[in-house]
């Protein structure tokens, strides 16, 4: 069944915490839930359209100059998205500030054009860079929310925690070693997790 | 605005590390940062292809982009740039210097999605610097990718010979060292007033 290409990008072969790639956006940008979904769907839009576009002229496309054109095709994608978020999420566009325009050089999105989006149908390769996209997202919001509730104390800007705690947080986690820290923990747990799959 | 370069430097180089503190080119940070002799190497690419960038793209956005209002294609413009300049210095180490060229394997054609490079190109139109500070900027940037890779690197020769629990060892281990590597680097926050 087709769906699979699909599924596996969101568990079985995870952007973030099994292939470990696109690390810069995840550690830089997901310092509250906001920042870090706001962060995962620009680059969604981006992996999505990019792998509609490469697979629906990957006929027309000579092998040797393939690369510089995936990129011209990623970066037109980048410029559309760093111009609608400027006009519509001006203050989410001034957190992820340099990593709007860095998501032409996220290793994920070239990779799917090269590795699936050159050699697959447009509605294969629409479910693959879906897939991965909503890995990619739920991964990046997963660590908003974390680093944002150990920081201030909240989830989306709701308060979730007693008062106290949010006059006293522990800002470590919005610093970068928290970011360190907590990729650290989460792709330990993947291991202990998939090295208990393998066993049995 | 202009800066003194030397803030310029120092803030490039500790203050805002560039990997550590503004997350750019974590890629290559954890590939290649096993080995002290292969992080020297390709450190070196780096500091290398990001000084030239910085000053092919530099020049090119003031020169031609700006003036025609062709801002929006600076996102192109520049991978584009960064991208042929990476192809010339492959085909140059592979003639020249053998044995980096054999050391450094696939990681050098990687270099083009190093966002260090990009950010760094992008971060001196951003911050509006002159020819002289953008060139300090992408100076101090190399030598700090340089020293934290190597740093760690000799960090992580250490961590291969540690009793580390399955679940950890590899890249969490890895992600939890730099963390603390991290860490010591807050401590230059504010340094000479530095807040860029």
């Amino acid at each position: 069944m087709k769906l699979k290409y699909f599924t596996s990008g969101i568990v079985k072969e995870n952007p973030l915490l099994i292939l470990m790639i696109g690390l810069c956006p995840a550690l830089a940008t997901t310092v509250s839930a906001r920042d870090g979904f706001g962060m995962g769907i620009a680059a969604s839009f981006v992996l999505i359209a990019s792998n509609l576009v490469v697979s629906l002229i990957r006929r027309y496309v000579p092998n040797s100059i393939r690369i510089p054109i995936f990129i011209i095709i990623i970066s037109t994608f980048v410029t559309i998205i760093d111009y609608v978020l400027q006009a519509y999420q001006p203050a989410l566009y001034s957190v992820l500030g340099v990593f709007v325009p860095l998501i032409v050089v996220n290793c994920l999105i070239l990779g799917r054009a090269e590795a699936f989006a050159y050699h697959h149908g447009v509605w294969d390769s629409f479910l693959d860079g879906a897939g991965k996209a909503v890995g990619f997202t739920l991964v990046l919001g997963l660590m908003g929310i974390i680093r944002e509730l150990f920081a201030a104390g909240t989830v989306f800007g709701v308060a979730v925690t007693p008062a106290g705690y949010r006059e006293q947080p522990m800002l470590f986690m919005v610093f970068a070693p928290g970011a360190f820290l907590l990729i650290g923990i989460l792709k330990s747990i993947v291991n202990r997790l998939t090295a208990g799959k393998a066993r049995s | 605005m202009q800066l003194n370069p030397g803030q310029v430097f120092l803030g490039a180089l500790l203050v805002n590390n560039i990997l550590l503190m503004r997350f750019l080119g974590l890629c290559p940070f954890f590939g290649v940062s096993n080995a002290v002799g292969t992080a020297t190497g390709m450190s070196g690419a780096v500091m290398f292809v990001m000084l030239l960038a910085t000053w092919v793209t530099w020049v090119l956005f003031h020169a031609v982009l700006a003036p025609l209002g062709l801002d929006f294609l600076r996102t192109a413009v520049f991978i584009l740039v960064i991208a042929s300049l990476v192809q010339f210095v492959e085909m140059f180490l592979k003639k020249n210097l053998r044995a980096l060229y054999s050391s450094l394997g696939i990681y050098l054609p990687l270099i083009t999605t190093n966002c260090a490079i990009l950010g760094v190109t992008f971060l001196n139109v951003d911050y509006g610097f002159n020819l002289l500070n953008a060139t300090i900027f992408a100076l101090g940037s190399g030598l700090g990718f340089g020293l934290v890779i190597i740093l760690f690197a000799a960090i992580r020769e250490r961590l291969a010979d540690a009793p580390i629990s399955r679940s950890l060892s590899g890249y969490p281990i890895a992600f939890v060292a730099a963390s603390l590597v991290s860490l010591a680097f807050l401590g230059f926050t504010g340094l000479f007033g530095i807040s860029f």
